[in-house]
């Protein structure tokens, strides 16, 4: 202890107060307050873009469910829409049938009709016509009746062949 | 690491001894002069040791001692004694010739000025000390150089590394790639955990400031060039004493409270404790001073006397194996130049820390 106390030197301490007087403030000034705040910016942008990164992973994620939320609402669409068209397909294709049905019921109806219609007409001039032959016949018979008996029968029997129904 | 420097002492030491009467055995078969010669190699071997720890007026690189030359370059002494004396120490001699201002002749001895009567008597007390009157002495010594070139060191480097921020879009280049590790280490590792992170903002520059400081000092006291800036007392003294000033001025209510009247124990307690305490608050930084102080010291005494060992021995296994030493020890130094740097930053955050802490928890 004595020695230190010898050894020590008030000069030496006081270059060394003020020498590390001035670096300090020369240091604060021009080396670690410029270099601290750099260092600081530094790492505030790495935190930034971190969060930045983080940010747009969840959007871009945002956006990837959203995506696949439309394509499911437009699948499920198509899919209405596929369906839609296919009762709409199949409603038509039944109408047309019975559309088609209810035509041709009514022809056949209207044929029907007509045939009878036609049958009728045919036989009454069937009819008419029966009777202008019975008439026709029983003028010739009649004419006939007076030569002989005999020819009388076979002409009633051959006018009666040819008029066998048509 | 104390423990491993107290440790390379005593193997030294015990070389020293063990080798020492090895070479006793040796000198009684050797002449007379040459164990004059050996003593005198040792003596000035241990001259130079204690030479060199201490500070010096002037900056020698490297002297002969046969023919009393040495190399290198005197440096200002500044006097303030009746008026303010400026000369080169070249003047001194070495401390063979006295300086005479005015009525008053000024001696160099030891590495220190004393005022001493016309024919230089130092008169000396019970301790071996001189009792001479010292003028006010601001010399710039070898240390006081060394600290200016490690300040410019210092100041070059760290304003260099600030600029290339701005020129290279916050990233760091050259040999600042080195050192931002190391001034966010101090901040992540040191500050933010001892002294939290609502203070620490304004102790930063103190404490990159002091750890440079040390640390570079400590290396280039491992430089060839004989420098040893942290194994002066006065400079640890310097060091310490701001780290205790920053701490009271920085202490807050409750840090005083801490001291004077410790919450949480019983009154006869606190009237005990306020003395440890205060005391403790002097303890701390007494320590920084003489922890760094006595580490480097040992360092260099250490080292010295290996090489000197190389000289003593003059065989080929005794300098070989001294010569190991010294660089085990060398590479352990520079060990022990971040290692003291790191703590005495680390102990002054802590001491910072205390002085700020806010939450008043019972103990």
């Amino acid at each position: 202890m004595e020695n230190l106390i010898n050894d020590f030197s008030f000069g030496l301490f006081f270059w060394q107060t003020l020498l590390f007087g001035v670096l300090l403030i020369l240091l604060r000034k021009y080396a670690w307050k410029p270099i601290l705040s750099a260092i600081n910016d530094r790492e505030q942008g790495i935190e930034d873009a971190l969060e930045a990164a983080e940010n747009a992973r969840k959007e871009m994620l945002n956006l990837k469910s959203a995506n696949e939320e439309i394509l499911k609402e437009a699948r499920a669409e198509r899919e209405v829409l596929l369906k839609d068209a296919r009762d709409i397909r199949n409603k038509m294709i039944s109408d047309a049938k019975e559309v088609a049905q209810e035509q041709a019921q009514k022809m056949i109806s209207q044929a029907k009709e007509s045939i009878t219609n036609e049958k009728l007409a045919a036989i009454t001039e069937l009819k008419n016509q029966v009777a202008e032959l019975s008439i026709d016949i029983a003028k010739k018979v009649i004419q006939q009746e007076l030569s002989s008996e005999d020819k009388h029968l076979a002409l009633i029997e051959k006018m009666l062949k040819d008029v066998s129904l048509k | 690491m104390q423990k491993n420097i107290i440790n390379s002492i005593l193997l030294v030491s015990f070389l020293i001894l063990g080798l020492h009467g090895f070479s006793q055995h040796q000198e009684n078969l050797t002449k007379p002069e040459d164990q004059e010669a050996e003593k005198d190699l040792k003596n000035e071997i241990k001259n130079d040791i204690k030479h060199h720890v201490k500070d010096a007026y002037s900056f020698v690189f490297f002297s002969n001692s046969k023919t009393g030359e040495s190399y290198g370059f005197s440096l200002p002494v500044i006097l303030i004694d009746n008026g303010l004396h400026v000369f080169l120490s070249s003047k001194f001699n070495n401390g063979n010739k006295l300086v005479h201002i005015g009525d008053t002749y000024y001696k160099l001895s030891h590495s220190k000025i004393y005022k001493t009567d016309a024919k230089g008597t130092i008169t000396l007390n019970a301790h071996g000390h001189p009792t001479n009157d010292k003028p006010i002495d601001l010399s710039i010594t070898k240390n006081v150089l060394s600290i200016a070139l490690v300040s410019l060191i210092l100041f070059l480097i760290f304003s260099g590394l600030a600029k290339s921020y701005a020129k290279n879009g916050l990233i760091p280049k050259g040999i600042g790639r080195f050192f931002e590790p190391i001034v966010l280490y101090i901040r992540d590792e040191i500050a933010i955990p001892n002294i939290g992170e609502k203070h620490y903002k304004k102790y930063m520059n103190y404490l990159l400031t002091i750890f440079f400081f040390i640390w570079f000092s400590n290396l280039i006291g491992i430089t060839p060039f004989g420098i040893n800036i942290t194994g002066n007392i006065a400079v640890t003294f310097a060091l310490a004493l701001l780290t205790f000033i920053i701490t009271q001025f920085s202490g807050n209510k409750n840090y005083w409270k801490h001291i004077f009247w410790m919450p949480g124990v019983p009154v006869p307690m606190k009237i005990i404790l306020a003395p440890i305490e205060l005391l403790g608050v002097l303890i701390k930084p007494f320590a920084l001073m003489i922890r760094l102080f006595a580490n480097i010291s040992a360092g260099h005494i250490v080292i010295y006397s290996l090489l000197g060992l190389i000289f003593i021995f003059k065989s080929y296994l005794g300098s070989s194996l001294s010569f190991g030493l010294a660089l085990v020890i060398s590479v352990l130094e520079l060990l022990v130049a971040i290692l003291q740097a790191y703590i005495f930053t680390m102990l002054s955050a802590l001491y910072f820390g205390f002085a700020t802490e806010e939450h008043a928890e019972a103990h």
